[in-house]
């Protein structure tokens, strides 16, 4: 289960040392844009270091700096053998620049004598040419696990103003998400910049779950309970999520084929869809009723 | 008869109440870091030649630092208090003073005045608003601290009272915390105090992620205690996650439409909040700490002034720590059995005290530390305190933003905390987790002279401080 994903600077010793207790699902520990050129040789190491020894209790995912910088295989070669869960790439356009990434973290793999695609990617799509390529790149490798749309950097290549609204993305956040499902994987959404308003967030968050968003990343630790909460299932979804199994369960008994809950046909997208809800109720540690 | 109680100055009250070689004089703390009262008195004694006194602050803070001047002049041979800031403290812990300080709780403060134990000659009262007969309060005027609470022991109970003033006003002033019938002199002066360091403008909650989760541990704590419900009595402290987890308690108590009887202690604007929220009846009211307090304190009848001795005192046949349900409070140090140090810092230091520490833990029913798992690269939990402040054996929950640690005495809240699923793991075990990081830190070595006695509330010895060489 995987609702929010918090991006952490990698050069910050005293976030580094908290970062799995802030509620986030996982943690992005970030090697490029919260790191100057200069500070890229520390934050690796303790980055590094940190993996090494806090035993995070969250899951893991680090940022490497993209492909056209002289750090990403370094990055690489540092963290890889920590096996973190995710490793992100960004600015990802295209999915030959999936490949470039998957064939060196292979090659990596192959001399650690580690199992071949332990660690996944989970592309940065922050281009007008990577939401163009979306389906390609999500379907470019069985090592992607998911994307993340980047709303900054889209809309500063896309020419156009970043507002609370977003309307802006609107089209390439439906471009993600249509292309991650098409291709089997999660897709979460661009963080919400303003740290003090969390009405917001919590609209904006809502708005990328109705769009199918599996969740959302986050720049501060103060959105990371309401991503949680709009990515969850409600109460009442998980008793309808019941109620359908239950219904399904009897119609089967009954030798019924078809079957209707409160004069609404029950067919197999409501089944699927109620035992995703069941599934992650259970992930979320709520009592499901015998 | 003429009935005016003001002299023209401390100098000539210091002469009138007769201080002399040997005595002990007093002082409160509710100016706080923007006291000039102690070290106006001090430095007018100074110039009188009077030497050898013994000085007994309720508390003192870094403003008070021309004391180390007094004491190596040995105007100053005696301190007597509950609390003792980092720069004096720094002096104390080298040895400045021959005899060793004596640290008191702010319950046990009063009733060893009261006892007789730690009788006063003279009793010097910073006072906010006072009338010429010596009613006064703290309520009104520009140097207004709000309640007096900590000082109404020594104005009852000292052989003399000098009441120091900012704002005299004609008699009689009927809104009066101390009543003229204890108060002996009364002297006008300038100002008694910076404003800045008396009350913060506004005490604000944290905003540091790790603060938050700890507050909402503390919050949920409280919530699955069994303690929250109608008639809940509640003191937190003005650190910035203790106020965090009281706004976290109101959100619970607001939603679950629980009211409480009475929040207690130093009472900050989040307190009156929640007073005005409905969560409270009653705000009992020892000391103020921010603007918003000393507003409420002049405005509601609900928010009452209390005494150190109704606050805290075991002498007295009642007093509201041992009515009370939940405190929450901080720790420099706390050991694996879960005795608590608020005296010293990690090198041995003297920087704190007491206060109402180990009163509130006694009479509590649920007493709760709350404190970041490393501070400054060293572990906050260690296999012995260097001192024991508040004993273990009072304390029932560590809140870290590791786990929540229960003393193993109270094994039924442990059993309902973890119904409720909170993270809950044994004391040793957040030791091994912040010293996996920390690395477990080589001993320090202290000199061998005994520099403070830590009293316990009830008078007796807990602990001595040794010299930092």
């Amino acid at each position: 289960m995987r609702r929010s994903m918090l991006f952490m600077p990698g050069n910050n010793a005293g976030m580094l040392l908290n970062a799995d207790i802030l509620g986030a699902d996982a943690v992005i520990l970030d090697l490029e844009d919260a790191v100057s050129p200069a500070e890229k040789d520390a934050a690796r190491i303790l980055v590094r270091n940190a993996i090494q020894t806090l035993h995070y209790q969250c899951e893991v995912c680090v940022r490497i700096n993209s492909i056209d910088t002289a750090f990403w295989k370094q990055d690489l070669d540092a963290i890889l053998p920590l096996k973190p869960s995710l490793i992100m790439p960004p600015k990802i356009s295209t999915a030959q620049d999936v490949l470039t990434v998957d064939a060196y973290m292979t090659e990596l793999e192959d001399k650690l004598g580690m199992e071949r695609n332990t660690v996944k990617l989970i592309p940065l799509i922050e281009t007008a040419l990577g939401v163009e390529n979306a389906f390609a790149i999500a379907s470019s490798s069985p090592r992607v696990a998911a994307m993340l749309l980047g709303g900054e950097d889209l809309t500063a290549d896309l020419q156009c103003k970043r507002t609370k609204e977003g309307n802006e993305i609107f089209y390439s956040r439906s471009r993600i998400v249509v292309a991650a499902r098409a291709a089997g994987i999660d897709c979460y959404d661009t963080p919400f910049t303003d740290v003090n308003d969390d009405e917001g967030l919590r609209a904006d968050a809502a708005f990328a779950k109705s769009l199918g968003f599996t969740g959302k990343s986050s720049i501060s630790p103060r959105h990371v309970a309401s991503i949680n909460e709009i990515f969850s299932p409600t109460q009442a979804d998980i008793e309808y999520a019941e109620e359908v199994m239950e219904t399904i369960r009897i119609a089967k008994e009954q030798g019924k084929g078809v079957v209707s809950l409160r004069g609404k046909m029950i067919d197999a997208p409501i089944v699927t869809r109620a035992r995703q809800v069941l599934e992650m109720a259970e992930a979320m540690g709520v009592r499901i009723h015998e | 008869m003429n009935n005016s109680k003001v002299v023209s100055s401390i100098k000539e009250a210091v002469k009138l109440a007769g201080v002399k070689d040997g005595m002990t004089i007093s002082f409160h703390h509710h100016l706080r870091n923007g006291d000039y009262v102690l070290n106006m008195v001090l430095e007018a004694i100074a110039e009188l030649g009077i030497k050898d006194l013994n000085v007994n602050a309720s508390s003192v803070f870094d403003t008070h630092e021309p004391l180390i001047g007094h004491i190596k002049n040995h105007v100053v041979t005696g301190l007597e208090a509950d609390y003792i800031g980092g720069v004096v403290g720094r002096a104390i812990s080298h040895g400045v003073l021959e005899k060793p300080v004596v640290f008191r709780t702010h319950g046990g403060r009063p009733a060893d005045i009261e006892l007789g134990r730690s009788p006063i000659d003279v009793a010097f009262v910073a006072a906010p608003t006072s009338d010429t007969m010596g009613n006064c309060s703290g309520k009104y005027g520009k140097s207004a601290c709000g309640s007096l609470g900590y000082a109404f022991a020594d104005a009852m109970f000292a052989k003399k009272v000098v009441v120091i003033t900012d704002n005299l006003v004609p008699y009689p002033l009927a809104d009066f915390s101390i009543s003229e019938a204890y108060v002996d002199y009364v002297v006008p002066v300038e100002s008694i105090g910076n404003p800045a360091g008396i009350v913060s403008g506004t005490t604000k909650i944290t905003r540091d992620p790790v603060g938050l989760v700890m507050a909402q541990y503390a919050a949920k704590v409280i919530e699955h205690s069994g303690l929250l419900k109608d008639g809940m009595s509640f003191q937190t402290g003005a650190g910035g996650a203790s106020l965090a987890a009281a706004k976290y308690l109101k959100d619970i108590m607001l939603e679950k439409g629980i009211k409480g009887s009475y929040g207690l202690g130093g009472i900050t604007s989040y307190m009156v909040d929640m007073l005005q929220a409905g969560c409270f009846e009653a705000l009992l009211d020892v000391q103020c700490f921010d603007l918003g307090a000393v507003e409420s304190i002049r405005t509601n009848p609900r928010h009452r002034e209390v005494t150190a001795a109704h606050y805290a005192s075991p002498a007295v046949r009642s007093s509201a720590v041992d009515s009370l349900d939940v405190v929450i409070l901080g720790a420099t140090q706390i050991d694996t059995d879960f005795n608590v140090n608020v005296h010293t810092d990690s090198n041995g230091y003297i920087m704190g005290g007491s206060g109402g520490h180990s009163d509130t833990a006694a009479g509590a029913k649920l007493a709760m530390i709350i404190a970041p798992l490393t501070r400054a690269r060293l572990s906050i939990v260690v296999d012995h305190v260097l001192t024991v402040s508040t004993p273990g054996s009072t304390i029932d929950v560590l809140v870290t933003q590791r786990g929540i640690a229960v003393n193993p005495k109270r094994q039924e809240l442990k059993e309902r905390l973890q119904q409720a699923g909170l993270p809950i793991v044994e004391i040793e075990e957040l030791k091994r987790i912040a010293e996996q990081l920390t690395g477990t830190p080589k001993p320090i070595h202290l000199g061998d002279r005994v520099v403070a006695n830590v009293l316990y509330r009830d008078g007796s010895l807990l602990d001595t401080i040794k010299s930092v060489d």
